[in-house]
């Protein structure tokens, strides 16, 4: 089967983070498919690339970024949603003049129509943290 | 019959939701997929009438629900016993397009989709 996955919770806040990505990898390890991760809302602070949680927790920004790295999966981070809490990339930086950039490389920025499409493509669109 | 309906179950400013799953049914309407807006829950005050979003310096949220109809996006549905459970009925709501559903054709609704987005 086809998967969507929507995470809207920030990582650490709510169990929303941790849940999706265990969700993702059973789904994935069961041989499914993962068509998109859609990181919406406050879901967009899971691609922050300079979070730094001690050391004897799981890096759960991490744990995304292998998992994504390692199936290759199509990772989007809502532009609209992430310019308002501070999360970008090096050409919104540029477009806003901001000091720094932090979305980690395995993410991009677009937009709703990649929720919508991947939506409208897939068997099932299963959401975390509503 | 709807291929998508979005679930929209928080308040209007407790947090972004309730403004993220407008965002993302006026998308869908873009991608000109059929959609359907259901109000449950915290959800239904979106649709109250007496919102006062300027003193909180938001905007009115209500006024983007009334204009979901100019996007093409005509089907708006309100779960009647959250409304009900709330001390709201019909005439307490900004939308007078909108259509009260009873739990049965609540569960009818999503049995049908072929896909529902949770907010």
């Amino acid at each position: 089967m086809k998967f969507t996955v929507v995470i809207l919770g920030a990582p650490y806040s709510s169990a929303a983070s941790y849940s999706a990505y265990r969700f993702c990898r059973a789904l994935l390890e069961q041989g499914h498919q993962l068509a998109r991760l859609f990181f919406y809302a406050d879901g967009v602070h899971n691609g922050s690339a300079l979070t730094c949680p001690p050391q004897d927790e799981l890096d759960l920004q991490q744990a995304w970024r292998q998992l994504i790295t390692k199936h290759q999966l199509d990772a989007v981070v809502c532009i609209a949603a992430a310019l308002r809490r501070g999360v970008l990339d090096a050409a919104e930086r540029d477009r806003y003049a901001k000091p720094a950039d932090n979305l980690a490389c395995e993410f991009n920025l677009s937009g709703l129509g990649q929720l919508i499409e991947a939506c409208a493509t897939c068997d099932r669109t299963v959401t975390f943290g509503a | 019959m709807s291929a998508i309906v979005c679930i929209s179950r928080h308040s209007p400013y407790g947090s972004s939701l309730a403004r993220d799953a407008l965002d993302a049914v006026l998308a869908a309407a873009a991608f000109e997929q059929d959609i359907a807006l259901l109000l449950m829950d915290e959800g239904v005050w979106q649709a109250y009438r007496h919102q006062q979003a300027s003193a909180i310096e938001q905007k009115e949220l209500g006024k983007n629900l009334s204009a979901l109809a100019v996007f093409g996006v005509e089907k708006v549905y309100v779960h009647e016993r959250s409304l009900t459970r709330r001390g709201l009925d019909r005439d307490s709501l900004s939308l007078n397009n909108v259509q009260l559903l009873n739990d049965e054709a609540t569960r009818a609704l999503l049995a049908q989709a072929r896909q529902v987005l949770s907010f």
